[in-house]
């Protein structure tokens, strides 16, 4: 099966001289259709990095990061921000809804920014929403529902359309467990109904979610767990 | 863990006969701890003895004999359900051991010790997230699914205590090492 995700030997330096920071060092790794891979490490590890190359939202020093086939180094900025935009999704701690827009328009948006009706896009909200169990949302403004609910609607944002790799940071962020649990369920069912998914997380106990677990430390992969 | 206890809170609710008492204790622990017939009786005499069950009645037509508490009993479990239970002898832990061990000895790799146990506690953790995932809505009885739930949530928390204390003794491996080595530095004295 075909990578959705493809990473080789992929370096990233900040910095030159004396202050040169190696955040990547040489990694290289694939998610499949299916697959939730969880990164963790310490701090300064390399998992922002990697989450941020995988995501297109940064490019590597040298070696290459291929979504969906397209490597990112091979794009101009247009083409980069309509790869963003329409093959990856991306679930932050911050949830960063819209406030004066309906969970249903919310998700919507990415949609419209790339040309979509506004009815089309609504379709492909509602049917987001439908596949998470939170129709009755979809009217919904950000401050008329909870945390977790809010957090379930950032992961259809997230996977609304033809985007198949969903990439999440501490998505539970200060959600209580339970209800964490539910938000990991949902990115859970997404990559089993097809996406890819990386999950960057300090806690192990939302990486047991995951089908591999990738360890980091100084930018390098340092053990992984078998599926 | 308590066989003697968790029977006498399970007659609480009625008579039962011992083959009974184990469907039940096992519903209630999703299977994780079995208990054999054998170690029922075993028990339910020696809870006879001590005066805190009586036969209830004879031996049924398949000679088996229901048992219920005594006041003495309903008191027992009363009591249990009113005292903490006492964690505060640890066990002895081989994983603990051999990690004192191995950080004490420059002949081991201990980090390696670490990461190999990591490993397998990572692996062990996503088996039990898998199992919770099948456990809900497995269940047509909401209290069962709730027992078997916190028995899976406790093994949970504790692989998650264990890969969280190998962080940090990875972490304090780090620290000593760098303080040696500013020791070391310090003395003017090559390591």
């Amino acid at each position: 099966m075909t990578a959705i995700l493809r990473m080789t030997d992929v370096h990233r330096v900040h910095g030159s001289g004396e202050t040169v920071v190696r955040a990547l060092d040489g990694v290289s790794l694939e998610i499949h259709p299916g697959e939730l891979v969880a990164v963790m490490g310490p701090s300064g590890s390399g998992k922002s990095t990697l989450l941020n190359l995988a995501g297109a939202l940064d490019l590597p020093t040298s070696g290459t990061v291929a979504i969906d086939g397209e490597v990112t180094t091979s794009l101009g900025s247009q083409a980069l921000a309509a790869l963003r935009r329409r093959r990856v999704g991306v679930v932050f701690q911050d949830l960063n809804l819209i406030p004066s827009l309906t969970a249903a328009e919310n998700i919507g948006l990415p949609l419209e920014l790339d040309g979509s009706r506004v009815s089309e896009a609504r379709r492909a909200a509602l049917g987001a929403l439908r596949d998470l169990d939170l129709v009755e949302l979809a009217d919904r403004f950000p401050d008329q529902m909870s945390g977790g609910q809010q957090q379930r609607v950032a992961i259809a944002r997230a996977l609304v359309g033809e985007r198949r790799l969903v990439l999440a940071d501490e998505p539970t962020g200060a959600l209580d467990s339970v209800t964490g649990d539910g938000v990991l369920a949902v990115l859970r069912a997404r990559c089993d109904a097809g996406a890819a998914g990386m999950l960057v997380t300090h806690e192990s106990r939302h990486a047991g979610w995951a089908d591999r677990v990738i360890y980091l430390r100084d930018g390098r992969i340092v053990d992984e767990t078998a599926r | 863990m308590s066989v003697k206890d968790s029977l006498l809170a399970l007659l609480a609710h009625g008579p039962a006969y011992g083959a009974r008492l184990r469907a039940e204790f096992d519903r209630h622990t999703g299977g994780v701890w079995p208990l054999n017939v054998g170690q029922v009786y075993t028990t339910l005499a020696r809870l006879e003895r001590d005066g805190l069950v009586v036969a209830d009645g004879g031996p049924d037509a398949e000679g088996r004999i229901p048992y219920r508490l005594t006041p003495a009993g309903h008191d027992h479990v009363e009591q249990w359900w009113r005292s903490p239970v006492d964690r505060t002898e640890p066990a002895r832990d081989e994983l603990v051991l051999k990690l004192a061990l191995a950080v004490a000895d420059p002949s081991v790799d201990a980090l390696a010790v670490i990461q190999s146990q990591r490993t397998a506690a990572m692996t062990h953790l996503r088996g039990l997230t898998r199992a919770k995932l099948a456990l809900d809505g497995s269940h047509p009885d909401a209290l069962a699914a709730l027992s078997d739930a916190v028995v899976l949530e406790h093994q949970l928390y504790a692989v998650e205590a264990e890969l969280r204390w190998l962080d940090h003794v990875e972490a304090l491996m780090a620290r000593t090492s760098h303080d040696q080595s500013d020791v070391a530095r310090d003395k003017g004295t090559h390591r």
